[in-house]
């Protein structure tokens, strides 16, 4: 029966899905535990969130740069490139920031992560966790997946930041536009409530699902070389498509 | 078991790092104009047609933003459309005779209501309703006019017989 259930394709993903969703439960679960283990939570969101720092702060620039440039040649066919500022802001805060810089954890932290978890797997040091009275999942899965929720809306906001000192470096000091109006006119259109605070929540959920996506990969990885390595390229390929689809379906419900 | 002090410390800088950032998204790219202050009171305009008009646009006088738009709706009695301004408690001497109208600011821009002060000694109070309201010019209607005008031959559009709706209402 289950043999002849893992053959379709179809009813595996459900039923990975399906434990993807016990696992969430187990692992929030888990939470109220793991605050007992506060220095692997602090040492967690210094690797999930401080390591992926250099990374997010470049990107953020080039993308904030690349941004004022696309949108500068397009303004100006209408005369609107006073707008730029604006334009580069609110396409920043509520869909690439988040996005993003969801996807750049998932490439970096998400499959240390899952190799990192496949490997104790591997070895048997959770069932050792286990033996010595120590729960793995408060131990090593809670604190990894509360990091990711703690780190990723911070970086989303670095990254922002750097989009917008990127935006304005290509906008007001190379291509020439005023400087007062490039800040007047963001500042007049971007709301607190509306725009920032959004990103904020949607990257909140990224991380979420990113580092649980990590966390489960790498709690159900086959313990072999392969199939960690298996483990982490899912890692990435499900986090980048849950982060697109969850985008467009937050994006949906706020405006 | 002490953590290495590297990751407390690299931990504690980059969540430092992160509410600057957030901070910094906060009070530079926003405006405190557009946080909803407590301080203000309400006016009512009504309008026979509101345009693009939309909740929270700028209400301004010689071009100052003195409060935003609170709420737009039909009134079916009279099937014109209420609007609530909610005017900043520091512009409380607004004559009570001032005409409101919808502008548009550049060719393309957003609507927004431009309050014209009148000469009254009294000034609105929270709850008035300004009588005097010049609906939003409508690119439609002027071309129709134009059109039904005859064009370039007798352009004089305004002093021809009203063949369509005048953008005016509530004149006396």
């Amino acid at each position: 029966m289950n043999a002849n259930l893992r053959r379709n394709w179809l009813l595996q993903g459900v039923v990975s899905l399906g434990e993807c969703g016990l696992f969430f439960v187990a692992v929030a679960g888990a939470v109220p535990k793991s605050l007992r283990y506060w220095r692997e939570l602090c040492r967690q969101v210094w690797f999930v969130g401080a390591m992926s720092l250099v990374i997010v702060m470049t990107c953020g620039l080039f993308v904030g740069m690349v941004l004022a440039l696309q949108l500068f040649n397009t303004l100006s066919i209408f005369g609107a490139t006073s707008e730029l500022g604006t334009a580069v802001a609110l396409s920043l805060f509520r869909e690439l920031g988040p996005v993003v810089t969801a996807l750049l954890v998932a490439g970096r932290a998400g499959t240390a992560v899952t190799a990192e978890i496949g490997l104790m797997r591997a070895t048997d040091q959770l069932d050792a966790m286990s033996m010595m009275a120590v729960d793995p999942l408060a131990y090593v899965a809670a604190p990894r997946f509360l990091a990711g929720i703690i780190a990723m809306p911070l970086l989303a906001c670095v990254f922002n930041a750097m989009g917008i000192f990127g935006g304005h470096l290509v906008g007001v000091t190379w291509l020439g536009l005023d400087n007062g109006t490039f800040w007047g006119n963001m500042t007049s259109t971007v709301m607190l409530q509306r725009d920032i605070l959004d990103g904020v929540y949607k990257s909140i959920v990224f991380g979420g699902v990113v580092s649980l996506i990590a966390v489960f990969q790498g709690y159900t990885a086959p313990p072999t070389s392969e199939g960690v390595a298996y483990s982490t390229t899912r890692t990435v390929v499900f986090s980048s498509i849950v982060i697109l689809a969850f985008d467009f379906v937050m994006t949906a419900f706020m405006t | 078991m002490n953590p290495r002090p590297s990751y407390a410390i690299g931990t504690g800088l980059f969540i430092l790092l992160g509410f600057a950032a957030l901070a910094y998204l906060a009070t530079q790219t926003t405006s405190v104009a557009n946080i909803h202050s407590g301080d203000s009171y309400i006016v009512k305009a009504r309008f026979q047609n509101i345009g693009q008009l939309k909740e929270r646009a700028p209400v301004k006088i010689a071009g100052v933003r003195i409060g935003d738009v609170q709420s737009i709706q039909l009134e079916p009695q009279r099937m014109d459309a209420l609007v609530l301004l909610s005017i900043s408690k520091k512009y409380n001497e607004i004559p009570d005779d001032s005409s409101a109208a919808i502008f548009t600011s550049g060719l393309l821009g957003d609507q927004y209501v431009g309050i014209e002060p009148g000469g009254s000694p009294t000034f609105l109070k929270n709850g008035d309703e300004m009588v005097l309201t010049q609906s939003a010019m409508s690119i439609e209607n002027l071309i129709g006019k134009f059109l039904v005008n005859g064009g370039p031959k007798s352009s004089s559009g305004s002093s021809a017989p009203a063949s369509s709706a005048p953008p005016s209402s509530g004149k006396p």
